[in-house]
C-alpha cells in the first residue's frame, strides 16, 4: 500500500559537473564534498525534509556509485520511510525503449510512473548543484495561492552576471511574462534557481507533449518553460532571499566554502532550526596539538592539527603536521599535509598526501588562480605544484621529474 | 557471532553522583562526543554481537534518547538489535515486587529475555569502563576452552590506599581461575583486576539464575564468583589495552584527560575496523575565529572558539567567548562562556552558561563541577 503524498520532490542528480574537473572524475557533482562534512546533495535533501517533503526521487546517471552509497536508505535525512522516503532512480530498460536520460525534462518524463504512485498534487523539481537553505513549503504555499501551473524560484543577481542565468521578466504580481535562457541583454535580474513547483497534471501534460516534439532538447529551461509560456499558462516567480550559490566551478566551490568562515558567516550552518543533515562516519573529535595555530577556519571530526591553518575549510580526517601551513584552502577528507609543507589558495581532493616541505599553490595575494590537486595523489617531498593549475597524476610525475 | 550482549547501565552510579544525578552511568558524557555506553556497545557491535539488551534502573530517559532505535550502532534490526530492558515491576504488590539493586537481581528480573535468546553465549558488561576490547576474541576463547565462565581481567597496579571496590582474579598458567577475592588493601602491586566483562554459556547462566533464586543470592560477584568460583570452570581472558574505570569525579577527570595522550587516543579511537560509534547529532564543523588560540585539546563539532583553550575537552556546541581562557577543563555540550572568563580544572555539565568575567578554578584532584543547566 502506498499512501498519497501532497508533494513529491524530484532531484536531478545525474549531471557530470565537468567544470569541477578532477573532483567529478569519479563521482557525480551532487556527491562533491562541501563545508567540511557535507556533500552538495545534503542541501536539497535537508531542505526537503525541513520543508516537510519526505518523498524524494533522486535521478542519477553519471558515476552514481558514490552517490547511491551516500544516499543509501536515506536514514541520515530521516527518509528511511515505510511509505515514501528517498529513492534513487537510474535510467532503466523499458518494454519499448531503453534510454539514457536525454535531458532534465526527459529524466522526469521517464519516471512519471514513480510520481503517479504517490498521487501528488504538486511536484517539486530540484537540482543537486546548489548550496542554499530554502523552505520549499513557503514556495508551495505561494503556488497554491496563485493557482499557478508552475512556480519558479528566482534570485536577484547583479545585472552584469545576469547573462549567465535563466532570466525571468515578471509583472507586478510576479507573474512571469517572459523567460530568456542566458540572455545577452538581460531585461531583469531575476535569475532562475532551478527550483520549480509544478501542479502535477500540468507537469505530466507538458512532459508528454515535449516528448512528442522532435528536436527538443528535453530541458526544463529550454523547452518546457517556454512551451508553457507560449500556451498562456500561469507561471509565477517566487523570490528567494537568502544565501544561494551555484557551485559548478572550482572558483565558486571555493568561494562558497569560504562563505562559512568568519564570526558571522554569510552561510550559517549552525542554525538549529534549519539543520543540514549528512551521513557521518564514526570519527573521534579533532585534536589540536601544542604549537598549532588555527585562525578563521573550520575544522571537523577526525582531524589532527599540529601546524598552521588559516582561512581554510578542513574535512574529516585531515592531518596537518608540525610546521606545515594551510592557507586560504579547501581540504577534502583524509588529506595529510606533512611537516613543513605549505598549501596556499588551493582545493585538495580527498586521500592525497602532500610530502615534507612540498608546496601547493601560491600565496593568494600573488597567485594567478586556484590550484586544484586531485585525489589519492602522493606529492613527493619538496615538490612544488604551481598556482592556477589542475594537477593530476601525470602532471605530478612531470613536476617530480624536474 | 553466536552471542548476545547484556549491558548494565546503572552500575556504580553513586560513585559519580554529580554526573548521574539526572542520568544513568551509561549516559554519562565522555570524550567530546560520546557517552560511556558507546564504548561497551561499540565493542559488541565491532565483534558482531548484534543482539544487545541494556538493563536500566532509574533515570533512563537520557539513555533512551541516546540509544533511540539503535541505528547509529547499526542495531536497528528486525532480528536482534538493541533492546532497552526497563525495571520489571508488576502491578501486583508482593514480596518479589521491588526494584533490583544488583546485577544478579537484574538478571533474575530479565530471565524471560534471556530465555528467549537464541544465542549460546551471553556477554555481560558494565559500562563504567572505557576501552576498545575485542570481544570476539574473548568469546572464541570462551568457546574453545569449554569454560563455564570467562572473566575479563587486566593487570593493573593496585595501591594499598585504594578505596574503591576491586575484584582480583588469580589464575594458573592455563588461565584457570584459582581464586576470586575482593581487594582487601593488604598489599601494593600488580594484580589481575576483574574488568566486569564476562562470557557465560546461556544455559549455564539460566541455571545460575534459578539456583540464585533458590538460595536467595543477591550478588553475582560475591555469591557466584567469590564464594563459589571453585564450583564452575572459570577462566580468565587477559586484556592488555588501555582501560579507564570511572568511579569518581577525580577518575572521570583523569580518564578524560587521558584522551589528550596520542597513544591512548589511538588505542581507543584509532583501532582499525573497530570504530567507536555514537549518536549522530549533525553539528556543523567547529569554527575558529581570528583570535582563537587552541593547544593540546580535543574539540567536537559545533564549537565556536573565539578565545583560548588549553589542555581541555570541548563537547559539541560549546562556545568560547573572546578573551576567555579555558585551561585543564571539561566543557560539556552546549555550554556557553562569555567574554573574559577564566576556567581552570572545571567540569561543566550540559547547557551551562558562564557569564562575562567569571573566574572559576578547581584542582586536578578536586575538579570544580557545575551542574547541568546552571547559570554562573
Amino acid at each position: 500500500m502506498i499512501t498519497k503524498k501532497e508533494t513529491v520532490a524530484m532531484l536531478l542528480a545525474g549531471g557530470q559537473g565537468s567544470r569541477l574537473h578532477l573532483l567529478t572524475q569519479r563521482i557525480a557533482k551532487p556527491a562533491v564534498p562541501f563545508g567540511g562534512k557535507y556533500r552538495i546533495i545534503d542541501f536539497p535533501l535537508s531542505n526537503c525534509i525541513n520543508s516537510g517533503i519526505d518523498t524524494v526521487g533522486v535521478l542519477t546517471q553519471y558515476q552514481p556509485l558514490a552517490l547511491n552509497e551516500y544516499i543509501g536508505n536515506g536514514q541520515p535525512w530521516d527518509m528511511d520511510r515505510t511509505y515514501g522516503g528517498v529513492m534513487t532512480l537510474p535510467p532503466y530498460q523499458g518494454q519499448q525503449r531503453a534510454d539514457w536520460y536525454k535531458g532534465t525534462a526527459n529524466a522526469i518524463y521517464q519516471n512519471l510512473q514513480f510520481i503517479d504512485r504517490y498521487d501528488p498534487e504538486y511536484v517539486v523539481i530540484l537540482s543537486g548543484d546548489h548550496i542554499y537553505k530554502m523552505d520549499y513549503a513557503e514556495m508551495i504555499e505561494a503556488h497554491k495561492k496563485t493557482g499557478a501551473a508552475c512556480t519558479i524560484a528566482v534570485f536577484d543577481v547583479p545585472l552584469e552576471e545576469a547573462s549567465r542565468f535563466g532570466i525571468m521578466t515578471t509583472d507586478e504580481s510576479m507573474r512571469i511574462t517572459e523567460f530568456a535562457e542566458k540572455p545577452k541583454e538581460p531585461k531583469s535580474t531575476k535569475a532562475s534557481m532551478g527550483v520549480y513547483v509544478f501542479s502535477r497534471d500540468k507537469l505530466a501534460a507538458y512532459l508528454e507533449a515535449d516528448e512528442k516534439t522532435e528536436n527538443s532538447s528535453n530541458d526544463f529551461g529550454k523547452n518546457i518553460i517556454p512551451a508553457m509560456l507560449n500556451a498562456g499558462e500561469k507561471l509565477y516567480a517566487f523570490r528567494f532571499e537568502g544565501y544561494w550559490k551555484d557551485v559548478g566551478t572550482i572558483d565558486s566551490l571555493w568561494e562558497s566554502n569560504m562563505d562559512l568562515l568568519g564570526e558571522r558567516p554569510v552561510l550559517n550552518l549552525k542554525d538549529r532550526e534549519w539543520r543540514i543533515l549528512s551521513r557521518n562516519d564514526a570519527m573521534p573529535p579533532h585534536y589540536v596539538g601544542q604549537g598549532a595555530v588555527i585562525n578563521n577556519s573550520i575544522v571537523t571530526e577526525g582531524c589532527e592539527i599540529y601546524g598552521t591553518v588559516i582561512n581554510s575549510v578542513l574535512s574529516a580526517g585531515v592531518i596537518v603536521e608540525a610546521g606545515a601551513v594551510v592557507r586560504d584552502s579547501v581540504i577534502l577528507g583524509n588529506v595529510t599535509v606533512k611537516a613543513d609543507a605549505t598549501v596556499d589558495y588551493s582545493v585538495i581532493d580527498s586521500d592525497t598526501v602532500i610530502g615534507k616541505g612540498a608546496s601547493v599553490g601560491k600565496e593568494m595575494a600573488s597567485s594567478k588562480g586556484i590550484t586544484l590537486l586531485g585525489g589519492s595523489l602522493n606529492v613527493p617531498d619538496g615538490v612544488s605544484v604551481p598556482d592556477a593549475v589542475i594537477c593530476d597524476n601525470n602532471m605530478l610525475t612531470e613536476l617530480s621529474a624536474k | 557471532m553466536n552471542a548476545v550482549g547484556i549491558i548494565f547501565s546503572s552500575i556504580n552510579e553513586k560513585s559519580v553522583y554529580e554526573l548521574t544525578k539526572q542520568r544513568t552511568m551509561a549516559s554519562v558524557p565522555f570524550g567530546c562526543r560520546y557517552r560511556l555506553i558507546d564504548f561497551a556497545l561499540s565493542n559488541m557491535v565491532n565483534s558482531d554481537i548484534t543482539h544487545v539488551g541494556i538493563i536500566t534502573h532509574y533515570n533512563y530517559q537520557s539513555l533512551m534518547d541516546h540509544i533511540d532505535t539503535g541505528k547509529d550502532w547499526d542495531l536497528a534490526r528486525r532480528h536482534g538489535g538493541v533492546k532497552i530492558l526497563p525495571p520489571y515491576i508488576t502491578a501486583f504488590a508482593n514480596n518479589s515486587n521491588y526494584l533490583y539493586s544488583t546485577r544478579l537481581e537484574a538478571l533474575i528480573s530479565i530471565r524471560d529475555f534471556i530465555a528467549d535468546c537464541k544465542e549460546d553465549v551471553v556477554v555481560l558488561s558494565d559500562c563504567d569502563t572505557v576501552c576498545n576490547l575485542d570481544l570476539s576474541a574473548m568469546v572464541e576463547q570462551h568457546i574453545a576452552s569449554g569454560a563455564d565462565i570467562t572473566l575479563g581481567v587486566k593487570s593493573s597496579y593496585v595501591a594499598q590506599d585504594t578505596t574503591r571496590a576491586i575484584t582480583i582474579v588469580n589464575s594458573d598458567d592455563n588461565g584457570k581461575v584459582t581464586e576470586v577475592v575482593d581487594y582487601s588493601g593488604m598489599r601494593d602491586g600488580f594484580e589481575d583486576v576483574y574488568i566486569r566483562v564476562l562470557c557465560i554459556g546461556k544455559k549455564y547462566l539460566e541455571e545460575l539464575i534459578t539456583d540464585a533464586m533458590a538460595h536467595g543470592y543477591t550478588s553475582f560477584t560475591k555469591d557466584i564468583l567469590i564464594r563459589n568460583y571453585q564450583r564452575h570452570d572459570c577462566r580468565v581472558f587477559k586484556f592488555d589495552g588501555y582501560l579507564a574505570t570511572i568511579r569518581s569525579m577525580t577518575d572521570y577527570f583523569r580518564c578524560s584527560m587521558d584522551m589528550l595522550d596520542p597513544e591512548i587516543r589511538r588505542s581507543i579511537f584509532g583501532v582499525r575496523n573497530r570504530p567507536v560509534f555514537t549518536k549522530v547529532r549533525n553539528s556543523s564543523p567547529a569554527s575558529y575565529t581570528d583570535g582563537a588560540i587552541v593547544r593540546n585539546s580535543l574539540i567536537a563539532d559545533g564549537c565556536v572558539i573565539q578565545g583560548t583553550v588549553e589542555n581541555s575537552i570541548l563537547f559539541r556546541g560549546v562556545k568560547v567567548g573572546k578573551n576567555t581562557h579555558i585551561k585543564n577543563s571539561i566543557i560539556m555540550q552546549d555550554t556557553i562562556t562569555g567574554e573574559n572568563v577564566y576556567l581552570n580544572c572545571v567540569v561543566t555539565d550540559k547547557n551551562v552558561v558562564i557569564r562575562d568575567g567569571r573566574v572559576l578554578s578547581g584542582h586536578e584532584t578536586r575538579p570544580f563541577f557545575i551542574d547541568k543547566g546552571s547559570n554562573v
